[in-house]
């Protein structure tokens, strides 16, 4: 079989693989997508479900960027919740509940009709090389295709084992056989893998549930999107239920542990903390006697029920006795027993801030591979790998995201310079920048940056720029007049009497105070619509903070400019103590921000390895 | 960028000691301290004056220009009398105005190098600076950890991660079960926090007593046998450190060691009304020096209370001239009585004070928790607005945890997850 010349190709077609291949194709390069099958892009492994906290904010930067997660999984969602809706603008996270088929279609379409991008089935079972670089790939059947870059996003398929109980079998997820002669490629590579695992609870079949015992959790009122674009959920609504285990499912559970996969001692891989399978839950919280447990339809006409909050390695007729000692679930019948895989992953140190392998030129990895977990995270990363690998076919510049702009940045360099001791999966607490990096602003931090690269379409950049004109509109209303500390006091408003004047953009930082109740402060502000009006609210909340953060910014990003080059030699530091030397060889930092995050780093020694860097930079220039 | 400071001459007493400040507010501090701005490069004389106009010291103040200093940056020098007393209260004036921030180790030198100010060959001569700040630091540091301060400093930070962690989790965790008096608990922890940080705080005027020196001053009207007194006490089993005559005209200081406690002895002018121009500044100077003193030894005789002395409770009253020693508050210079009974009490005294010292006694710490403090009301307040406020609260207690990076270690995001995961069943 011959295949076209491509810039780029992404092997497979998960979470981080279609937002790969449609970010490649969006900046201009000739994109071949390649997976086992056609059928199986966007195929959601687990739990139906999109976003969250920290993973809602990088649903919405993939957004911002014009990538496709956002508006597939607006168009798959069947439950809207905005989760910490008390709590500040900040720290709230979009989640949806999706359709699992409406969101597999959608995808398909999507990547069906985006110019530049080809998708072919096909299992890769090899690299083409070219010296000690990837130039293409070769496939089950023995036909290679060539490109400038590839990108890898196989998820789990390395190397898969399922555990049901005793019970194990090679596979990439359940009914999907593992990668394992690209697995043995990827040693040769003598990279730096480790192995984890993660699991997933049964299915059940809807029908045998009483639903109608059920106390019910509803969406939200008023649905909140992911998309930029989108406004309004175009699939019908349902309701989750909730059920809990008792007493009973925990001595099922405690009775049968030996027999549990995991702790019966058949598995190495570390799990994620905060996915705990059932087994955990009742052995490290023994004095818990209940959890809770989400009954999610995994679609509109599907019988499917995900129930989220027991997944677990016990054997199939265990699940069975444990399931069915739970209230309304007392005659339900499993579709598929839940299970444990373990997998490979390569340790994301080997990868630089692009994803791309740092010995292995060409090579840019994305998503599970990488030692994180959930769909967001994988979609985040393959955003990132497909543009760099783009640029790279197309002789651009790398792009590169930080800290100090959005989540996404701060996934990569913790993963790239930390490494990862279980799945990794985003918080908000990660970001020292939370209260600049909102969910509710990256399209402010991000669009910018997609028109800059030539990787946003037209239909958002009209939309970018009419919000931000707005925005700038009202803003200039709210801040055209000022007031002093008595005139506000007489107006009902609590601020202390320090002579400084103030706007009605000033107050609305002020804990309690509305944009309503500064409207009589601002004439011309009550002509624009809500959506501005709660943004721009929103903006002046965290003003005063933004710019604080700023500051810290910009010396970050100073030290995040400056590189450290591959192979750069430590132990020329003289005068750092034996002790940093080690952690230095060990983390091997791309940038001196990445240094300065190291653990007994010292601002002295962080100058001495800029003068070192300065010195090596004299050097090459003067040769 | 922030503008930075720090001692540029070595800690301890010498003759001067140089303040630095670099940044593009550097000129501005300066002005601000000393209220006017000199001529660029020309030493000139300034008296430094802190937010109330109370003379911090008379310095020599030279100011460089951007691009034309040692880092590259705007830069003001004040060379200030080398008393730790002094250098302190200029650099809390400083810290305490917002003025400027106290600069890492190595800080100025990051600066000049960034800016060019360095050639490539003195570069090499920072290794062993840095050899020698790091040796520095690792002593700083295990003297921390090694005393009674690296016990409170482990509670705190265990403490501190404990409450964020709490915070953390009805943040990142909202959609989960979590128990429902979670911030309730975060508030007292953090409550306490503060109580130990204030206390810390306060104990630290008191250490900063026992390195830098008690001041006690003896008060009494002309002719009380002040100076009589002095001399005994001098002479008697205290031993005169160093004798720092005529700094005035009135007021003489002696330095001594009671109990192992260094003082300072202020003998200052004879109080009385009326006398005449000079007479009267001289006893301004001497109620207002008494007024910085930890204690007042104050002599009374038949004529009562010296004039303008108002009696404290901390004050030692005793009666002057006693020479038959029958009065059990009577003392006498010239026969040696009741010395030694003053001694005792003096020394009862100030070991009583000394006692409250901190742990902390060092510049850098005291400003890392008076900041941290600051952060920690700060969160406190959110938390009364409420739970739409708790990304602030979050975010203030982060600042605390950063101030206080080095007395308590680097707080990452790590320890709060391991401390969420081991006290809460979360995830799905
Ligand atoms: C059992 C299980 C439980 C999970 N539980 C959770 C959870 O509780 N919470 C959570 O957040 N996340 C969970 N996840 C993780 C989440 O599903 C993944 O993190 C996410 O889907 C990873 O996306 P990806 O694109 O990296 O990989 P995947 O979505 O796995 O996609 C890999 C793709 O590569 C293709 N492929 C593989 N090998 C080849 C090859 N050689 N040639 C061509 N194509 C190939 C496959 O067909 C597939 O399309 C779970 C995953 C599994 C499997």
């Amino acid at each position: 079989m011959k295949h076209g010349e491509f810039d780029v190709i992404v092997v497979g077609g998960g979470h981080a693989g279609t937002e790969a291949a449609h970010a490649s194709a969006r900046l201009g390069a000739r994109t071949a997508l390649v997976t086992l099958k056609f059928g199986n892009l966007g195929v959601m492994s687990c739990n139906p479900a999109i976003g969250g906290l920290g993973k809602g904010h990088l649903v919405r930067e993939i957004d911002a960027m014009d990538g496709i997660m956002g508006r597939v999984a607006d168009a798959a969602g069947i439950q809207f919740r905005l989760l910490n809706r008390r709590k500040g603008p900040a720290v709230q996270g979009p989640r949806a509940q999706s359709d699992r088929k409406i969101y597999r279609e959608t995808m398909q379409a999507t990547l069906s009709a985006t110019d530049n991008l080809t998708v072919l089935e096909g299992e890769v079972t090899d690299f083409l090389m070219q010296g000690s670089a990837v130039a293409g790939v070769i496939l089950g059947d023995g036909s290679e295709i060539r490109s400038a870059s590839v990108v890898l996003t196989t998820g789990t398929f390395l190397n898969g084992i399922i555990h049901i109980g005793d019970k194990r079998q090679s596979a990439g997820r359940m009914g999907e056989s593992p990668s394992i002669p690209l697995a043995e490629r990827l040693k040769s590579f003598d990279l730096p893998l480790g192995r984890l695992k993660t699991g997933t609870p049964p299915r059940l079949d809807g029908r045998t549930i009483a639903w109608d015992k059920l106390e019910s959790q509803p969406g939200d009122d008023t649905p909140v999107m992911f998309s930029f674009l989108n406004k309004t959920p175009q699939a019908r609504q349902i309701a989750c239920g909730i059920t809990h285990t008792n007493e009973r499912t925990h001595d099922v559970i405690r009775e049968n542990l030996s027999r549990s996969a995991m702790y019966g001692g058949h598995i190495e891989g570390i799990g994620p903390r905060y996915c705990p399978s059932i087994e955990d839950k009742v052995v490290r919280f023994a004095d818990k006697t209940s959890h809770q447990v989400f009954l999610e339809p995994e679609g509109l006409d599907d019988h499917t029920v995900y129930p989220n909050g027991i997944s677990t390695s016990l054997p199939a007729e265990v699940q069975e006795l444990y399931v069915r000692s739970m209230e309304a679930l007392e005659n339900v019948e499993i579709l598929q027993p839940g299970y444990a895989i373990e997998y490979d992953f390569v340790d994301p140190r080997a990868l630089d801030l692009t994803l791309a392998l740092r010995d292995v030129p060409g090579l840019y990895l994305a998503g599970q591979i990488n030692g994180t977990t959930g769909y967001e995270e994988a979609a985040a990363q393959g955003l990132v790998a497909g543009l760099n690998a783009a640029a790279r076919a197309m002789e651009r510049d790398k792009i590169q995201f930080t800290r100090a702009e959005s989540y996404i940045g701060v996934m990569l360099d913790d993963l790239t310079s930390r490494g990862v001791t279980e799945p990794y999966r985003m918080f908000t607490s990660r970001a020292e920048f939370r209260l600049s990096l909102r969910a509710d602003n990256a399209d402010q931090r991000l669009t910018t940056k997609a028109i800059a690269l030539g990787c946003c379409r037209d239909d958002r950049k009209s939309a970018f720029s009419e919000k931000m004109e707005q925005l700038s509109a009202i803003g200039k209303v709210l801040r055209q007049l000022t007031w002093t500390p008595k005139e506000l006091t007489e107006r009902g408003f609590d601020v202390s009497k320090d002579g400084n004047k103030r706007s009605a953009y000033d107050l609305l930082a002020y804990p309690g105070v509305t944009f309503d109740m500064v409207l009589p402060l601002a004439e011309g502000a009550e002509a624009f619509p809500t959506d501005i009006r709660d943004q721009v609210a929103t903006d002046a909340l965290y003003a005063q903070y933004v710019e604080r953060q700023k500051r810290d910014a910009a010396s970050l990003q100073k030290d995040s400019e400056l590189e450290i080059p591959n192979g750069f030699d430590f132990d020329c530091l003289s005068g750092l103590s034996s002790e940093l030397k080690i952690k230095l060889n060990r983390v091997r930092p791309r940038t001196l921000a990445q240094a300065g995050r190291i653990e007994g780093m010292t601002p002295a020694a962080l100058v001495l390895l800029l003068s070192k860097l300065r010195q090596a930079d004299g050097k090459r220039k003067a040769v | 960028m922030d503008t930075i400071y720090a001692l540029a001459s070595g800690q301890g007493k010498a003759g001067v000691a140089v303040l630095r400040l670099s940044g593009p507010d550097a000129h501005q501090a300066c002005l601000a301290l000393a209220g006017r701005l000199p001529p660029l490069r020309q030493m000139s004389l300034a008296t430094l004056r802190d937010r109330r106009g109370e003379t911090l010291d008379q310095a020599l103040v030279v100011l460089f220009p951007d691009r034309q200093s040692f880092t590259g940056e705007p830069v003001t020098e004040l060379h200030l009398h080398g008393s730790p007393a002094v250098v302190s209260a200029v650099m809390r004036e400083i810290a305490e105005q917002g003025l400027a921030r106290l600069a890492e180790p190595g800080e100025f030198t990051r600066r000049a190098l960034e800016n060019g100010r360095l050639d490539l060959t003195e570069v090499e001569g920072l290794a062993d600076l840095i050899q020698a700040e790091t040796e520095a630091q690792r002593k700083q540091a295990l003297k921390v950890m090694s005393g009674a301060l690296g016990q409170k400093v482990g509670h705190w930070r265990e403490s501190l991660v404990h409450a964020m962690a709490l915070i953390a989790a009805s943040i990142d965790f909202a959609d989960e079960e979590l128990p429902a008096e979670i911030v309730a608990a975060a508030k007292r922890i953090l409550e306490d926090i503060l109580r130990a940080l204030e206390a810390e705080i306060d104990g630290i005027s008191a250490a900063e007593r026992i390195r830098d020196g008690f001041l006690v001053a003896i008060l009494g009207r002309p002719n009380a046998g002040k100076s009589t007194l002095l001399n005994a006490l001098a002479g008697r089993e205290a031993a005169i450190t160093s004798d720092i005559a005529g700094t005035t005209r009135d007021v003489i200081e002696v330095r001594m060691d009671i109990s192992g406690l260094p003082v300072t002895l202020l003998d200052t002018a004879g109080l009385r009304d009326g006398g005449d121009e000079i007479e009267r500044i001289g006893i301004e100077r001497a109620l207002f020096r008494a007024g910085d003193a930890d204690l007042r030894l104050i002599l009374v005789d038949e004529r009562g209370m010296p004039p303008g002395v108002v009696a404290q409770e901390s004050d030692l009253l005793l009666h002057a001239k006693s020479d038959d020693g029958k009065d059990p508050d009577g003392i006498s210079g010239k026969t040696g009585q009741g010395i030694n009974r003053l001694l005792e009490r003096l020394a009862e005294r100030l070991v009583a004070q000394a006692s409250q010292a901190g742990s902390a006694s060092n510049d850098r710490h005291r400003i890392a928790m008076s900041r941290a403090k600051t952060a920690m009301e700060s969160a406190l307040l959110e938390l009364q607005h409420g739970e739409d406020r708790t990304e602030f609260l979050s975010e203030h207690l982060r600042q605390a945890a950063h101030c206080l990076d080095e007395l308590i270690g680097k707080v990452d995001v790590e320890d709060m997850l391991d401390d969420i995961f081991r006290n809460f069943c979360l995830g799905k």
